[in-house]
């Protein structure tokens, strides 16, 4: 096992579809297994895509918590695509 | 994932892409067959300039007969332009670098680019091959096929 477990935080706040994904994607290529990325959107859609995306990818979905104006859905790194 | 794309409109080669970039950050295998005027969007001297038309689109925020005055494409364009950076949603020609980045593969239709008179030299860099439909559909298969 290599170095400690990062928190990450990807702003993807005015952005939509794919936007959100999208930053989720490039913060999740480099990182590690046991990271945790948090991400913060205000594209309704993010929730479910998200939450879509964590499944598909085998990746947990650790919480999603609605903020003033956003939400902050927060992942944790399980799988990593070779 | 195969999403073959016939049309050359900004309206119709954003969802494309839209959808074959969140399909590559899903972990699938996702193509693009672009055809007919699905190719104008992989055009070098294009893919920065695609145009929505108002004309024959009653989903325009307007009368469809307007869209036939000079010079309202290029407003409705640029309109649509407009809301898409409010949205930061990338350009065509940026989001044709994300797809690639994220290994989707692009794919140019060889019968089109023959009968439209384009040789390959005129196409973006980011098109991996000239093929044709049954390699297209030998890519396609056993996944999802969304034709646009």
């Amino acid at each position: 096992m290599s170095a400690v477990s990062q928190h990450k935080v990807v702003d993807s706040r005015g952005s939509f579809c794919p936007g959100p994904i999208t930053d989720l994607f490039k913060a999740y290529r480099s990182s590690q297994i046991g990271d945790v990325i948090e991400l913060l959107a205000t594209d309704p859609a993010a929730k479910a895509d998200v939450t879509a995306w964590a499944q598909r990818s085998g990746n947990e979905l650790l919480d999603i918590i609605d903020e003033q104006g956003y939400i902050r859905i927060i992942v944790k790194i399980t799988k990593k695509r070779s | 994932m195969l999403i073959i794309l016939s049309k050359g409109t900004m309206d119709m080669v954003y969802p494309a892409l839209m959808i074959a970039t969140t399909g590559a950050t899903m972990g699938k295998e996702v193509h693009m067959f672009f055809t007919f005027w699905g190719l104008s969007a992989v055009d070098k001297k294009k893919v920065g300039s695609l145009k929505v038309a108002p004309v024959g689109n009653p989903g325009m925020p307007m009368p469809n007969i307007l869209g036939m005055i000079p010079g309202m494409t290029a407003m409705a364009t640029r309109m649509m332009n407009g809301r898409m950076a409010k949205a930061k949603v990338p350009s065509v020609p940026e989001m044709f670098k994300m797809a690639k980045d994220l290994g989707v593969q692009l794919h140019a239709c060889s019968t089109t680019m023959e009968v439209m008179g384009i040789p390959k030299e005129t196409l973006i860099d980011e098109i991996d091959d000239v093929v044709g439909a049954a390699t297209m559909l030998s890519l396609g298969e056993g996944g999802q096929i969304i034709f646009i």
